[in-house]
């Protein structure tokens, strides 16, 4: 491979990483704190998608730039109002209780909202390229590439790793958040509402997987089982990494996309193993995942 | 006299049980209606085809009872999600058949359910017209008596469109290959690929890349095409896949740079709108267009077309008309079979026997059943994409319509195989051309 091919691969490994670290940090952030394994992230993702594009289609005529702020009301809608729905009225009633339930119930939510989802948008592709085409391409040993997927998209994911690193280590939420993650039972005994931390972090969770699906939508097709394929995949991302770690999701997720971006050049055939592959070799040799910390156990 | 009315007691109640057999005989005789198993899929990235597959099958089956049924019999459909896949898709068959008593089932998209489901009907000998599904090997591997394909395989498919890429594009020295990671996307691009390197050996192939299937981008694949200029892209990817395939790649001017071949695009024209640009190669998978240069003027036709866009809001795709290939040949079959039973209502072995050999026109040219493996014969339409007043998508222009017949592998061989034997004069068949609008 020559430095051309070799820059050509980054940048598009570094696009596809941005969106899978958007999805794969809310749902490490979920278990970190909530210590469940939340599987309607996926449609989360979708359905931040399908509103995004849908709020975007409505928006191009009046101006196609309000399409961007259209991409941003969708996550925040899907992330409270879904998110909350989904933590209040279903999982704030089985913390605590076995991991197989929980698994169950997130699963439930899964085929519900991927019915629901059929229901609402249909079963034809979706397409909402406004805020895509309002950016010029930019060409790079000429080859063209759209400013929105190698400037864009990594630009969010570097805000928002950096944004998510200073709520929780600089804000006083952040604290409490972290506090109820390392010992709930002190931190409820010091008078902190538990809760609501849960509530509040679910929430972020599900707007982070919106985000990253309101960021694809205008990249890519809508289809119904969109929510599947990427929630696999930031599962495969968050486990390398370990469940909870944020910069450790970030790093993995930027190794998973450059991975398979040179693979796709090198060995084409082997596209669709590379993620997993990573996964089950990291997992082999550390199954805390490559940032998890090896956890005490209490007797 | 005592005796004369035991007697006539006696008569009469033989006569009232031998009544009450004779019933439900002559209810079976013609049955209170015709019942019809379909499965499609309603779920999942191919419901882009069983949901419009669906649509159809309600309006033609509604079209048939307001002319009187089958036979003077009304048909019902019941219908299976194949999404549902593997053992569900398989309880659900054998209930159609078993606790619904279906006369007849069409089964299906996926060339994997079919391979479940023709076995399957065999066993179960029921008579199933695979109405979508794409897969050669099935009825090259094994005769069956109750399966027949109401349509083309994708041998004939491929063909069609690599003969009209040689016959428009004949200087091209280079291709890349753009396949969904399964069956049809490996398949296709086989029996794409053999023919090609028998038709015009000298084209090398610069890339072969098959994403995932469902694969949200494409950028990677883009930029090594971008760096790799390939003359040809070829690819038989459909629905969400093949929208945002062709979508990155016009984004990015790769559309441009190649000459794109959408071997199966006729289903995704419409949706696509202006983001498909001239010059891209389309195939229909069948004489599949709702404006056919030869039944553009038919009123059955255009009627049809705009029933469906009322029902549906889009103009009908390929699995539409192959859906309405499957009633007509189940139609025919039933007609042919009454009147090889002197006007009666056939049994089902009779209706299976009429089938072989029967002609039967849906929306495109005539399609036969052939006897010997039951494939169906069915013309091929493949176009270019071309802008024209009136439409917000691009509509299908320089139109080839290749004779079944000449494509279709001949019965006994297996596709590769015969497509082995091909030479470069193959390509230099006749074939009528059309122009949009003429």
């Amino acid at each position: 491979m020559n430095s051309t091919l070799f820059v050509l691969a980054s940048l598009d490994g570094l696009s596809y990483a941005a969106l899978v670290f958007l999805v794969s940090v809310g749902l490490s952030l979920i278990f970190g704190v909530l210590r469940i394994v939340n599987v309607a992230h996926g449609s989360l993702y979708a359905f931040g998608a399908y509103l995004a594009a849908s709020l975007s289609l409505l928006v191009t005529p009046i101006s196609p730039w309000l399409t961007y702020p259209a991409l941003l009301v969708a996550s925040l809608v899907i992330g409270i109002v879904a998110g909350g729905l989904i933590e209040r009225l279903l999982l704030s009633r089985v913390y605590g209780r076995e991991e197989v339930l929980q698994l169950l119930i997130t699963f439930a939510v899964f085929m519900i909202m991927d019915n629901l989802q059929r229901m609402i948008w249909g079963v034809q592709p979706i397409y909402a390229a406004e805020p895509l085409k309002l950016l010029p391409n930019v060409s790079i040993f000429g080859v063209s590439y759209t400013s929105y997927q190698v400037i864009v998209l990594p630009a969010v994911a570097v805000l928002a790793l950096f944004g998510l690193r200073y709520f929780l280590r600089r804000t006083l939420m952040g604290s409490v958040i972290l506090a109820v993650t390392e010992d709930r039972e002190a931190a409820t005994a010091i008078g902190i509402n538990a809760q609501k931390v849960y509530l509040i972090t679910f929430i972020i969770g599900a707007t982070l997987a919106a985000l990253g699906g309101a960021l694809a939508s205008p990249t890519t097709s809508l289809v119904p089982g969109m929510g599947t394929e990427m929630i696999v995949l930031s599962f495969a991302v968050a486990a390398t990494a370990g469940l909870g770690q944020i910069e450790g999701t970030a790093i993995t997720a930027l190794a998973i996309g450059m991975a398979r971006a040179f693979v796709i050049y090198l060995q084409p055939e082997f596209e669709v193993l590379v993620p997993y592959l990573i996964m089950v070799a990291v997992l082999l040799v550390r199954p805390e995942g490559l940032f998890g910390a090896t956890k005490l156990r209490k007797i | 006299m005592k005796r004369t009315g035991k007697t006539l007691k006696l008569l009469a109640g033989v006569s009232l049980l031998l009544g009450a057999l004779g019933g439900p005989a002559t209810a079976q005789d013609k049955p209170k209606e015709l019942k019809i198993g379909i499965t499609t899929f309603l779920s999942g990235p191919a419901a882009v085809f069983g949901e419009p597959g669906k649509a159809a099958a309600e309006m033609i089956a509604a079209d048939i009872n307001k002319k009187g049924g089958i036979g003077g019999v009304p048909v019902a459909l019941s219908f299976v999600d194949e999404g549902a896949g593997g053992e569900a898709l398989v309880s659900n068959y054998r209930r159609l058949v078993q606790d619904e008593k279906v006369d007849a089932t069409f089964a299906s998209i996926s060339s994997g359910s079919c391979n479940q489901l023709v076995p399957l009907a065999e066993d179960l000998k029921m008579m199933n017209f695979m109405w979508d599904c794409g897969a050669a090997s099935i009825l090259e591997a094994k005769k069956y008596r109750y399966s027949f394909r109401t349509q083309a395989n994708a041998t004939p498919e491929m063909l069609a469109v690599l003969i009209y890429l040689l016959k428009t594009k004949p200087d091209f020295k280079t291709i890349a290959v753009v396949n969904q990671d399964y069956a049809w996307g490996r398949e296709s691009w086989e029996i794409f690929s053999t023919a090609l390197k028998q038709m015009k050996p000298d084209v090398q192939v610069v890339a072969e890349l098959f994403p995932k299937f469902g694969a949200p981008d494409y950028s990677t694949e883009i930029s090594r095409l971008m760096a790799l200029r390939p003359d040809v892209v070829f690819t038989t990817s459909w629905g969400g896949d093949l929208d945002t395939l062709v979508r990155q790649a016009g984004q990015r001017g790769l559309l441009k740079q190649s000459t794109f071949v959408l071997a199966i695009g006729e289903s995704s024209v419409q949706r696509l709108g202006k983001d498909l640009p001239e010059g891209l190669i389309i195939g229909a998978r069948g004489d599949h267009w709702f404006m056919h240069p030869e039944k553009k003027n038919d009123a059955a036709f255009k009627d049809f077309n705009e029933a469906f866009k009322a029902k549906t809001g889009s103009m009908p795709i390929y699995p539409v008309y192959h859906m309405a290939q499957a009633f007509a040949a189940l139609q025919g079959a039933y007609d042919k079979a009454i009147k090889a039973n002197g006007g009666k209502w056939p049994t089902r072995e009779q209706v299976v026997d009429a089938a072989p050999n029967l002609e039967f026109v849906g929306f495109g040219r005539p399609v036969k059943l052939r006897a010997e493996d039951n494939q169906g014969l069915e013309a091929q339409l493949v176009g270019v994409t071309k802008k024209a007043d009136g439409f917000n998508h691009m509509v299908l222009d320089n139109m080839m319509i290749f004779d079944a017949a000449k494509i279709t592998t001949p019965a006994g061989q297996k596709s590769v195989e015969w497509l082995k034997t091909l030479k470069p004069d193959f390509a230099k068949m006749d074939v009528p051309v059309f122009q949009h609008g003429k």
